[in-house]
């Protein structure tokens, strides 16, 4: 009787080991702009591997690569490389973000379907940036003003942007600014006058995207560097990835998998 | 006996204390965070180029932190906001306590206190969808996201703040004020313009800067509609940035403890005295002008 006890004890005690064992959790935590990836990918994943549950926030680049810092993710999802202050920072803290490059971004210029201009160049996006050309037509377009709209200063799309059109010149004050990618998208496709610029991931049928220089967004031209615009997105972790981080992070970058995902979210895979 | 119920009575006082203290504290907490951390940036840029540069840039180097362009943005659209919602807020109300009959008020008021519960990302995303283009298309401006759109969609969130102070201030008004007027020989509309604002003005005042504390302090609305350019504006159809909408945009993106961060909660400062300045006015003006009875008119 009292062994009979003893078993069946020793049996729930190893059935709640075990369950303790199952239910991994994975957080992940950072940009916006990748924001879609990780979610398409950690569905995909949890389907794969029930035992372990991801749960996923966007906070912003700056804030993920905190939260790594802190050690309070276990993933940071980064649009930018981790910059030299936050190294510094890490190192003071006792942590090892190992940057993984899960996709690329590819950052396209974007106008409203009734402006008839298709196509500029890199020096005239960053004069209309600049405020020195105000009406489409001194870019071969109709007589209408240009409404610049550019995202907040501190988002990773901007970082892109600033980088590969501005080259240190600033985007003018009278630019008006949206916090995300999805409020330019809306922003440009209720605009006639409007110009933005938004991840390849966000076009859509009430976006005209224009090619630059001649060369039109896409995959081929991002992965062969002719596209201008474009930009790694990272992952982030705190030390060299074990078990469900690396699980994961190998599921992100198998081909089948999760570049598959990265290709649904509209973002450009690796291979 | 006795000694029994003393000692409940003082525990249940300790403990309301306790609850009172607990709440006071955090608050006082998140004050002392606030200025920890936004007071930093005054050691990179003194507090006069802080509060009257006319540039934001924040991420360039080096980076330029002036927020004079937010500030004013923040008070044109706080000030415009208010003109539109001052009249309808304070007439809506006199429409309600004086001159509508029971069974419109019934219905009225609670609708209008139901707008108040309209989430801000709702009215912000009508004013971006609906507002902008219509406000473009009707004036034939640049763009319909600008300071004159978040003016109004601020405008519909302070109304029912405005209005259900206003008319409860309105109908305690006491009647024997309003009897001695009639009787007199005043007509209503004299009555409500001669006796019954006077009376409740100091209700209304509070009314009114308690609406445009709400709207000042308002950040998803103008984050969607006010445009978001960091530039003084010129006319009511310019894009502005007020300093809730910048915290909001960049605070995700902003290095931890970097001067950028540091600069984005001294902006919360500011904000913060803003409306603390509003409410110790509305206090003062509450306490100032308290209507007891009908003898201190």
């Amino acid at each position: 009787m009292k062994m009979r006890f003893l078993a069946s004890a020793a049996c729930a005690l190893g059935l709640l080991i075990a369950s303790a064992a199952r239910a991994e959790s994975l957080n992940i935590n950072g940009s916006t702009t990748v924001l879609p990836v990780a979610q398409k990918v950690a569905e995909a994943f949890m389907k794969e591997y029930p035992s372990i549950s991801v749960s996923i926030s966007g906070g912003g680049s700056g804030n993920g690569i905190k939260a790594i810092i802190d050690g309070t993710t276990d993933i940071a999802n980064s649009s930018r490389f981790i910059k030299d202050k936050e190294v510094a920072l890490a190192v003071q803290k006792g942590a090892y973000p190992v940057p993984f490059a899960v996709a690329y971004d590819c950052i396209v210029p974007v106008v409203h379907p009734s402006n008839t201009i298709s196509d500029l160049s890199l020096d005239q996006l960053k004069a209309i940036y600049e405020g020195k050309i105000r009406n489409w037509k001194e870019v071969g377009g109709p007589d209408r003003p240009v409404v610049v709209i550019s995202r907040d200063t501190s988002s990773g799309t901007y970082e892109v942007w600033e980088e590969k059109v501005m080259r240190k010149s600033r985007v003018y004050p009278g630019a008006l600014l949206q916090a995300s990618n999805g409020a330019v998208a809306q922003a440009v496709s209720r605009n006639a006058n409007a110009i933005g610029y938004v991840g390849i991931g966000y076009l859509n049928e009430g976006l005209k995207p224009l090619t630059v220089d001649g060369v039109a967004a896409g995959v081929e031209t991002t992965l062969d560097g002719t596209f201008a615009i474009s930009r790694p997105l990272f992952m982030f972790t705190r030390g060299w990835p074990e078990g469900p981080v690396l699980k994961f992070i190998k599921y992100v970058l198998h081909p089948a998998k999760g570049q598959k995902y990265v290709k649904d979210a509209g973002f450009v895979p690796l291979y | 006996m006795i000694a029994e119920r003393a000692n409940r009575e003082a525990l249940i006082r300790a403990f309301f204390f306790g609850v009172a203290f607990v709440s006071i504290a955090i608050l006082g907490t998140i004050l002392v965070f606030l200025f920890a951390e936004g007071t930093p940036i005054f050691r990179t840029v003194s507090v006069k180029a802080f509060l009257f540069g006319r540039y934001w840039y924040p991420t360039a180097d080096p980076p330029d932190f002036g927020i004079y362009p937010l500030l004013i943005a923040s008070m044109a659209v706080t000030a415009l906001s208010a003109c539109i919602s001052v009249p309808l807020g304070i007439m809506t109300a006199l429409y309600l306590a004086e001159i509508a009959s029971e069974r419109v008020r019934e219905t009225v008021k609670p609708i209008i206190e139901l707008l108040a519960a309209l989430p801000s990302v709702v009215i912000g995303f009508f004013g971006m969808v609906v507002v902008a283009p219509f406000l473009q298309e009707t004036f034939n401006i640049a763009t319909g996201l600008n300071l004159f759109n978040a003016s109004l969609m601020l405008a519909f969130m302070s109304v029912p703040t405005i209005c259900s102070i206003s008319e409860d201030a309105i109908r305690s008004v006491p009647l024997e004020l309003k009897e001695a007027s009639l009787a007199l020989g005043a007509t209503h509309l004299e009555t409500i313009g001669r006796v019954i604002i006077p009376a409740s003005l100091s209700g209304i005042s509070t009314a009114v800067i308690l609406g445009m504390s709400r709207a000042i302090g308002e950040t998803m609305v103008v984050l969607m509609v006010a445009g978001g350019a960091a530039m003084v504006p010129l006319s009511i159809f310019d894009p502005v940035r007020p300093m809730p909408a910048s915290i909001a945009a960049e605070m995700a993106e902003a290095p931890f403890r970097s001067e950028h961060y540091h600069a984005l909660f001294a902006i919360g400062m500011v904000l913060f005295l803003f409306t603390m300045v509003f409410n110790v006015i509305a206090d003062t003006v509450a306490h100032k002008h308290k209507q007891v009875g009908a003898a201190t008119l």
